[in-house]
Order: C-alpha cells, then sequence, then structure tokens
C-alpha cells in the first residue's frame, strides 16, 4: 500500500517517502476527527443522528472537491487563491445560459467544465509562461473572475431551474441519507490520490515543491506540470460551481464568496507545507471532515458564530505552529547527544 | 523519541477538544428539556402553549436592527407566551451560511423558526426540510417563496412604504420637484426591490410629475458601501435634488456623508432608519423627516405569529385571525401575510421621545 | 555594481526582482519609472473622467477622493513594509475593525477623552495584534500567509463577540472627534494629512535608516540576511507590529470619518490592501518596492472606483478592472526585472 518501493528515482524528494502514505500528523487530524464524532455524539444531541452526516456532508463536497486539486498545487509550492470565484463565475455564466435557454443539462454542466479549464488555464498561463507569482496572480484573477461574475449576471440571482434538477443534486444514495454526489468527490479523491501517492508524476511534485530548479535540471517537465495542475483545479472548482447552483437552487454572482479560505485552511490543516514539498491527501481529506463536523456539532450546541470564527483561526493556527513547535522541540533533545550527526 | 513529541501534540490537541465539547454539553444541556409538542389538534380559540422553542434566524447576528427586533421584540414576546427564546445565525449575510443554521435548527426540534431571507430561492430547500421536520416557520423582514414558509410578517406594505417614501422626499425637496435617486441595500433583497417598484409606480402618478428618478444604486447594506454610492451618487448627478433610501444602514450612511459635504441642507435625504441613527442629522438639519416601523414591535409580532402557529391556532390561511399580545388582533392576508401596519413618520418634533 | 545580484535567469526564477540595501542608479531609475508609471495611469484616468464630468473635480469631489484614499493607502503603507520583508499580512482588516470598534466603545464612554489619546489607543491594540502576528511568526518560525489568515478570523471573531451587534452611532460619539474627520486644512483633509506624515515618515525610514535598509535584505534574500548578521526575527517581528499600529491608526480614522461603527468595519479590506501594495510596484516576494508606490496605488484603486460611475460604466465591472490592473502591475514589473537583468547582465560583460 504504501511508497516506500526505493526505486531509482532522479530526485530523491526525502521526506515524502520517509513519511509514507500514512504520515503522522495524517494519523493525528484522523484520530482528532474520531474523537470529535465520539465526544460529539456521547454529549450533544443530534450529533449521533444520520441527518447530521447528511448536512455535514452536504456543506463539506464543495470544499472537499477544490481541496483535491489545491492539495497537489500547494504541494508544489504553489497557491490557487482564485478558485471561489471561479465557482462565482461559473454559477453566473450558467445562470445566464439558462436564462437565454439554454435547457439541456448535459450541455450547462460541459459548458461550466470547460469554462473551468479555460479560467485555470489563464492561471496556469501567467504562472509558467510568464513566471508569475501564483499568490499575487490568483489574487489578481480572484477580483477578476467575481469581477466578470457580477458583469454577467449582475446582482440579479438565477433560481427557476427544474425542480427535479435541484432535488435530484443532494438525493440521497438509495437506502441511505448521504447525498450521492459524494461518489463524485470519492472517486476524484481516489484518482488524485493514486496520481499523488502511486506514480512518478506524484513523485514529480513533492521534488517540484522541494526544489523546483534541482527537479528541472533532472528533466522534470516543471512548468508543464504546474500549468496542468491549475487547470484541473479550474475544472474541478467549476464542477464545485455546478453542485453550487443546484444544492442551493440559486445561481448569484456572490456564490461561494470567501470560500478559497475554506479550502486553503483545509489544505493547510491537513498538514500540507505552504511552502511546498509535504503533505498527503489523507490527511486534508480527515482535515476537511474534521473542520465540518466540528463545526457543525459546535452549531448544535449552540455555539455563537462569533465565537465559532474564532475556533477556524486558532485551529489554522496550532495547525502550523504545532509541528513546528514539537520539530524545534525534537531538535532541541536530538542536538544533546555529542555524537550527533554532522550537520546538514 | 519521534513518537513522544507526536504523542504530546496529540494528547494536547485532545485535551483542548474535550474540553471545548465539555463546554458545548453544558450550553445544549438547557435547552435538551423542552421537547416539541405533538398535539397538533384544532385550538383556534385557544391560548399558545408553553414551552415552545422559539429560534430567530436574522440575516446576520452583527446588525443593530436585527438586535432590535429579536432581542426586544420577539425575546419579550416569547417570555410572554413561556416559551424558550433563542437567537442564532452567521456573522455574515450570506444564504448558503443561513442553510447551514436552518439545519441545524430543525435538528435541534425548534418548534417555530422565524427568519428573515438572506436569498428568497436559495433558503427553500432547507425551510422545506425543516417544515416536513415538524417546525412552523414564520419569515419576517425579508420573505422567502410563499410555499417555502407558513406566514410571513411584513413590517408594512410595499405600497404604503412607497407612499410614505414618496411623499417625504416630495415634501422635502419642494414644489419645484428635480431629480431624485434611490440608495438601496443589496440588489437581491426582495422587499427593497418590491418597494422600489411601487415607489417607480408612484412617481408615475400627476402630483409627482416633477420629479424625476436617475438612479437606483446599492450599499448592500454595509456602512462603508453606502457612504460611498452616496458619495458618488453626487458626483455623477450634478442636479442632484433628493436620495430616498429605504434601509436602515444605508439612510445613516447617506446622512454622515451629506452632513460633513457642502451639500448639506441642499440634496434631501429621506428614507427608512431608526431614530437613535438618525436623532443627530435631523437636529443638524441634514434630514427633515424619515419613517420606520418599530422593528422589536416587527419581532414581537412575529413570535405571537409563531406561537399561534405551533399552538394550531392558525394555520396560516387567509382569513386565520389571532391576538398578538400588547400590539392586539391580528388577520393573515392574502398569501400568509400578516402586515404589522403603516410605516411611521419621525421629524424633528417628535423624535425624542424615541428611543430604539 | 557588484552589490547587485543578477536576476535568476530563465522564467523559473519565482524570486523577485532584487535591489539591495545601496540601490545603485540604475536599478533605482527603474523604480523610478514605475512610480511614474502609475502617477501617469493616475492622471490619466483623472484626466479622462475630468473631460466626461467636470464635476469629477469639484473641491467636494476631490475632497472625497482624498478622504476614500487616507484609510487604504495607511493600510498599503504598512502592508508594503510587511511584503517588503517576503512576508504578508491579511489579519489588517480584521485589526482595523477591532480597533475602529474599541475607539468608539471608549469615545462613547469617556466623551471628554482628548484625541490624541484614543488615537495612541487605537494604535497601540493595533500594535498588540501585530505583535501577535510577528511573535509567532518570528518566533515559531511559522509562514506569516497561514498565521495572519488564521489571526485573520480571530481578530474579527474577537470583534464580533464584543459588539454582538451593537452598533455606535454617530450621535454617541464626542463633536470634535467627527469634526476632525470632516475638518480641512488649507482644502486638504485633516485625515488625509495622516497619511501624508505616515507616508513620509515610512518612506524615509526605508531610505535612510540601516534597519529600513535591512527589511529589503531580508526580502532579498533571508537566509544571506541571517549569515551576513541581520536579526532578521526581530526585524520582521517590527515590521509586523508597525503594519498592525498602522491599522490600528487606519481603524481609529474609519471612526472619525464613518461615524458609524459596527462589528464589521474593514471586513474583506485585506485583499484591497494587498492588491494595492502589488499595483503599486511592491513584488510578492519581498526586496524591492518603495511605500510611495504602495499609497500611489492605493489612490488609484480608489480612483477607479469612483470614476467608474462618472464615466457611465456599470460599477460591476469595478472588481473586474482591479483584478486585470493586478494581473497588469505584475507582469510589467517581471517584464522590468527581466529587461534590467538582461542590462546589467550586458553591461557587465563589456566591463562598463
Amino acid at each position: 500500500m504504501a511508497v516506500e518501493t526505493p526505486v531509482r528515482e532522479p530526485v530523491s524528494p526525502p521526506r515524502a517517502t520517509a513519511r509514507g502514505l500514512l504520515g503522522s500528523w495524517d494519523l493525528l487530524v484522523l484520530v482528532a476527527l474520531v474523537l470529535v464524532v465520539v465526544v460529539g455524539t456521547l454529549t450533544i444531541d443530534g450529533v449521533g443522528n444520520p441527518r447530521f452526516y447528511r448536512f455535514v456532508v452536504l456543506e463539506a463536497i464543495p470544499i472537499a472537491l477544490i481541496a483535491l486539486p489545491m492539495t497537489l498545487i500547494v504541494i508544489t509550492g504553489e497557491i490557487d487563491l482564485s478558485v471561489a470565484s471561479t465557482v462565482g463565475l461559473t454559477c453566473s455564466v450558467m445562470g445566464k445560459l439558462w436564462q437565454s435557454g439554454l435547457t439541456s443539462l448535459p450541455a450547462l454542466i460541459a459548458i461550466s467544465l470547460v469554462l473551468g479549464a479555460v479560467l485555470g488555464a489563464v492561471n496556469g498561463l501567467f504562472v509558467t509562461v510568464f513566471g508569475l507569482p501564483s499568490l499575487a496572480v490568483t489574487i489578481g484573477t480572484l477580483a477578476l473572475y467575481r469581477g466578470l461574475a457580477y458583469v454577467v449576471l449582475g446582482d440579479k440571482a438565477v433560481a427557476d431551474y427544474p425542480v427535479e434538477w435541484t432535488r435530484d443534486m443532494i438525493a440521497p444514495i438509495p437506502g441511505t441519507v448521504i447525498p450521492w454526489f459524494v461518489l463524485v468527490v470519492a472517486a476524484l479523491a481516489v484518482l488524485f490520490g493514486v496520481l499523488l501517492h502511486a506514480t512518478p508524476i506524484g513523485r514529480g511534485l513533492y521534488a517540484i515543491g522541494n526544489n523546483a530548479e534541482a527537479s528541472a535540471y533532472s528533466g522534470i517537465a516543471v512548468m508543464r506540470t504546474k500549468f496542468w495542475l491549475f487547470v484541473a483545479t479550474g475544472v474541478v472548482a467549476a464542477l464545485a460551481g455546478v453542485f453550487w447552483t443546484f444544492r442551493f437552487a440559486s445561481a448569484r454572482a456572490d456564490n461561494a464568496d470567501g470560500l478559497e479560505l475554506s479550502v486553503v485552511a483545509a489544505v493547510l490543516l491537513g498538514g500540507v507545507s505552504i511552502f511546498g514539498g509535504r503533505g498527503g491527501l489523507l490527511g486534508v481529506v480527515a482535515a476537511v471532515a474534521l473542520l465540518g463536523t466540528l463545526r457543525n456539532a459546535l452549531q448544535l450546541a449552540d455555539v455563537p458564530a462569533n465565537a465559532l470564527t474564532i475556533v477556524t483561526g486558532t485551529l489554522l493556527i496550532a495547525s502550523v505552529v504545532g509541528p513546528n513547535v514539537v520539530r524545534m522541540a525534537r531538535g532541541r533533545l536530538r542536538r544533546r547527544p555529542p555524537e550527533e550527526r554532522t550537520q546538514p | 523519541m519521534r513518537i513522544t513529541g507526536v504523542r504530546l501534540v496529540a494528547t494536547t490537541v485532545l485535551a483542548a477538544l474535550t474540553l471545548a465539547m465539555g463546554a458545548c454539553a453544558d450550553d445544549s444541556g438547557s435547552d435538551a428539556g423542552a421537547g416539541s409538542g405533538t398535539d397538533t389538534g384544532s385550538n383556534s380559540s385557544g391560548t399558545i402553549k408553553e414551552g415552545l422553542k422559539v429560534a430567530f434566524l436574522p440575516k446576520q447576528v452583527n446588525n443593530p436592527y436585527f438586535d432590535t427586533s429579536d432581542n426586544k421584540g420577539g425575546k419579550v414576546a416569547v417570555g410572554e407566551f413561556k416559551g424558550t427564546f433563542s437567537q442564532t445565525g452567521p456573522s455574515e449575510a450570506s444564504p448558503s451560511a443561513q442553510v447551514s443554521y436552518i439545519n441545524t435548527l430543525s435538528q435541534q426540534q425548534t418548534d417555530v423558526i422565524v427568519v428573515s431571507a438572506n436569498d428568497k430561492d436559495a433558503i427553500c430547500g432547507a425551510l422545506t426540510e425543516a417544515k416536513s421536520a415538524g417546525a412552523k416557520i414564520v419569515t419576517y423582514d425579508s420573505d422567502t417563496k410563499p410555499e417555502c414558509r407558513d406566514v410571513f410578517v411584513n413590517q408594512a406594505t410595499a405600497d404604503g412604504i412607497a407612499k410614505s417614501q414618496i411623499k417625504l422626499i416630495s415634501d422635502a425637496v419642494g414644489a419645484d420637484g428635480g431629480e431624485i435617486a434611490i440608495l438601496s441595500a443589496t440588489a437581491n433583497a426582495t422587499n427593497q426591490n418590491a418597494w422600489i417598484e411601487m415607489m417607480k409606480t408612484e412617481l408615475a402618478k400627476p402630483e409627482y410629475s416633477k420629479l424625476k428618478l436617475v438612479d437606483t444604486v446599492y450599499g448592500d447594506d454595509k456602512d462603508e458601501k453606502s457612504f460611498q454610492e452616496a458619495q458618488g451618487l453626487l458626483a455623477k448627478h450634478p442636479n442632484l435634488k433628493g436620495i430616498i433610501s429605504p434601509t436602515t444602514v444605508g439612510v445613516a450612511a447617506a446622512a454622515r456623508y451629506l452632513s460633513g459635504s457642502s451639500y448639506k441642507g441642499k440634496v434631501q435625504l429621506t428614507g427608512l432608519g431608526t431614530p437613535n441613527q438618525m436623532r443627530a442629522f435631523v437636529k443638524d438639519g441634514t434630514v427633515k423627516a424619515f419613517a420606520l416601523w418599530n422593528p422589536a414591535d416587527l419581532g414581537y409580532l412575529a413570535a405571537y405569529a409563531g406561537g399561534a402557529l405551533a399552538s394550531g391556532m392558525i394555520t396560516g390561511k387567509e382569513g386565520d385571525k389571532f391576538k398578538a399580545g400588547k400590539l392586539g388582533d391580528y388577520t393573515v392576508g392574502a398569501n400568509g401575510e400578516i402586515v404589522l401596519g403603516d410605516p411611521f413618520t419621525f421629524d424633528s418634533s417628535n423624535i425624542d421621545q424615541f428611543n430604539f | 555594481m557588484t552589490a547587485l545580484p543578477t536576476a535568476p535567469p530563465g522564467p523559473t526564477g519565482p524570486t523577485a526582482p532584487t535591489e539591495q540595501s545601496a540601490p545603485t542608479t540604475a536599478v533605482h531609475r527603474v523604480f523610478v519609472v514605475r512610480e511614474l508609471g502609475i502617477a501617469l495611469a493616475l492622471l490619466l484616468l483623472v484626466a479622462v473622467t475630468f473631460a466626461t464630468n467636470t464635476r469629477f473635480l469639484s473641491a467636494q469631489n476631490v475632497k472625497d477622493l482624498l478622504l476614500g484614499s487616507t484609510i487604504l493607502a495607511i493600510l498599503a503603507v504598512g502592508q508594503a513594509i510587511v511584503i517588503i520583508t517576503r512576508n504578508v499580512d491579511l489579519s489588517v482588516g480584521s485589526i482595523l475593525g477591532l480597533a475602529a470598534f474599541a475607539t468608539g466603545t471608549m469615545l462613547q464612554s469617556a466623551p471628554g477623552l482628548p484625541i490624541p489619546v484614543a488615537i495612541v489607543v487605537g494604535m497601540a491594540l493595533g500594535a498588540a495584534c501585530g505583535a501577535v502576528n510577528g511573535g509567532l511568526i518570528a518566533a515559531a518560525r511559522v509562514p506569516a500567509l497561514v498565521v495572519t489568515l488564521g489571526t485573520l478570523y480571530v481578530f474579527r471573531g474577537i470583534d464580533y463577540t464584543w459588539a454582538t451587534g451593537r452598533q455606535i452611532n454617530a450621535a454617541d460619539m464626542p463633536h470634535g472627534f467627527l469634526r476632525m474627520g470632516n475638518a480641512s486644512i488649507l482644502g486638504i483633509p485633516v485625515l488625509a494629512l495622516f497619511a501624508v506624515v505616515v507616508l513620509v515618515a515610512a518612506g524615509l525610514f526605508l531610505r535612510w535608516y540601516r534597519s529600513g535598509r535591512e527589511l529589503y535584505a531580508i526580502g532579498s534574500d533571508p537566509d544571506a540576511a541571517r549569515l551576513y548578521g541581520i536579526p532578521v526575527g526581530r526585524r520582521v517581528f517590527w515590521a509586523f507590529v508597525t503594519s498592525g499600529a498602522l491599522a490600528g491608526l487606519a481603524g481609529v480614522l474609519h471612526a472619525a470619518r464613518f461615524g458609524t461603527i459596527d462589528a464589521n468595519a474593514g471586513l474583506g479590506q485585506e485583499l484591497n490592501v494587498v492588491a494595492a501594495v502589488v499595483v503599486g510596484g511592491v513584488a510578492i516576494f519581498g526586496g524591492s518596492g518603495s511605500v510611495y508606490g504602495a499609497a500611489l496605488g492605493a489612490v488609484l484603486l480608489t480612483t477607479i472606483g469612483s470614476a467608474l460611475p462618472v464615466l457611465g460604466i456599470n460599477p460591476f465591472w469595478q472588481r473586474a478592472a482591479v483584478g486585470a490592473l493586478i494581473l497588469a502591475a505584475i507582469g510589467l514589473d517581471r517584464s522590468l526585472a527581466v529587461r534590467m537583468a538582461r542590462r546589467l547582465r550586458g553591461g557587465s560583460d563589456r566591463g562598463r
């Protein structure tokens, strides 16, 4: 299962292989998730209820979707802050098309996904061909795409979709209460998981994140890889936009405003280093579930929204400060014996 | 070494989580006892049942208008019929966050959900789901689709608001008339758009032929944005004579801008505002008169409507009658609408008698 | 000339154009050109808008433009200082909100409080928030992006919890304070003078003080700066304290200007600030740019916001225009950097 195979790698991404599939941080997030579920079920009325998980899943789907490709992007040391605006623009365009008489669902979805690919490609182009920092580029496209969403749809909402569409989008898997769309997320998670953890491409992503220049010299197509990652992120964000539109039966230009922060928070809490080169998908998926469950459980326990804001922020800070403090403390302990290995 | 480190972090995190959960458990404990009534028999002449769980879900919790309507009106009413009052909701006015709170309330088996819709359509599905779980749905301030709720408590009819606003701006601008503009909240707000439409109808009447509506801008119910939009209106329309801002946030921001600018007294302003926010501007002459209903009364009436629904006294069909405490008797109108009354006009002669 | 490392070749190098502590004339010229470019764009925009509607330059509207730019410009100066050290502060909007609400509450309960005291308290609160950011970043060695994203939530949450739906109205605040928000001296709003003082002070500090120039060295190459003996952690810490204090000042000015304060003051402002700084030619990966450029960027963004409605362009285009402007600005910086690198390399080849 684990990718421990010591093959002859051109560039060894040391941490990636050493961590294996299930790093200690991933395990920690999983344990925290289980704990929240257990403690929540015991102490909060309604957390044990299947309906609770239906709502948690419904809310987590857009974040989970976008977090998958975002993980890969952050592992290569880049970031995409324009994802929520891509969702908004997709919703707007879909609303506009529906309004102007395009009533075929497959066509609407297909056009949305193509649009997402184009928006992602624009990001990718600026980052790779022009060599601009992705942080600045995607802050720019964050404003640009959201602005275009308003230009397309103004401040009106398009909401007169057929009831079957909006109902079917959140319909449960027969015999359960869990929405079927979660299967789409699961399929994509497996796809991205295999890509990242079991293919040379995935190892390449870690190598790029650890040292882009070195991996370029060792034959990894750094630019092409990054470009396609941005395209993939755009497509997945557009898919989240399709889901969003029908889940809320309302296409508005401000759909998913601010969602990029939730996605980035989940990816970082999942143990992915903002500097690239470290982290895995399992931790991220567990972090999405942890944040969603915790948030809904606390909401059910009548914790006010204002306090939840503080909890989210604190968790995010703890997720980076915690491991660093541990690493420093460990480093100090290890330095004590005199037979310490030579300086790296 | 590695293991201990991990264990250290794990223990800390787990301890923190346990503490957090423990604290929450205490909070939820108080609500757990209040069961939801299952008696759905007809009770048209009776009284409101005791122990009802009534939850207010405003557009956002950090808005003074809703603070007044919920905590100074709804809470009082729920106390009068011995129910359990709560106010919950998102910190920012977003439809998706509101859906999440509707789901939470429905899981908590709340008897009555009193909600002001951030989006007419987006919260409809969640409300329907809550309804089928047994909750009665009352909308106030801003409505959703009629089929997604039981009754809508309307602060005033669109017609009444439009008539009062146009009358006020016409009186303020004077007989010569001129260009006027509207500074609204968000462009998706159901109530705002209905009022603006009715104002246009009203303006078409011969007695207002000298008033010309030249622009409608949106301040999104944010103070800063409204302030800047007011500023933009004056930069764009040199001949502007008056501004109508039918939203408490907008009218206060516009008044603040005008009072500090060279347009004070030259450009007239009216709208829907609260006396406390507007007092300074009425006294310094920026605003001659403005209107509003009492938001506390709105919350009060909404709570009673919800109580009556949950007790089976009314069903939300046209002609249903109920008594709303100190406010007296109300009748459900077409489309399940209950109207609070006509808006009240505040000016320098009466503003000191109010404090909200 | 030897002080200048050549810019990394090829598109792989994510590092920004590097300006060392002592800018040589060639490098300096590029950045002066860069700031002139923004000023030119600003002039062009004002001219076109003025031609469409002469009222755009009426005394009242100019005052409004200056007032509108003030708060964003002050935030941009603080942000520029942080970004020059290759960090970023996303929590400024939340700090502004917290300081504005604190100022309002304080003046409401003690109307006789002298204005300078209110300003000092607001700045001190902001500085304390900045110290939290800086402390975590410098001591725990964690990325600024993540920490300030976290404190963006935390500070706003504290603000929300404190306010819980309360609002402070203009009528509750002392007249003298509100008058400061509107008063002018020689046609220039008092609030804008605050921005000018902040800007000039920050500009002089970065240009003429050793510790100011060291910030550029840290941003260009933190490891090299550390090896060279610059106390990187301490400098970065103080950069965040400065940014926090300026956000606190912006909060006080916000309270004076708008009069009505609820817990949402400054919500979402962080992206506008970063946008202003980036448009103003400060490289997002540190080491180059100036506070003057950042302030010009803030004025340009504010002017776009006021000019679009006057030009009759649908205001929905505003955000899209800002986005396009950011992309154009970083693209321009990149091409300038590449050109400069080429020129420097060519120059040294010929042994100039």
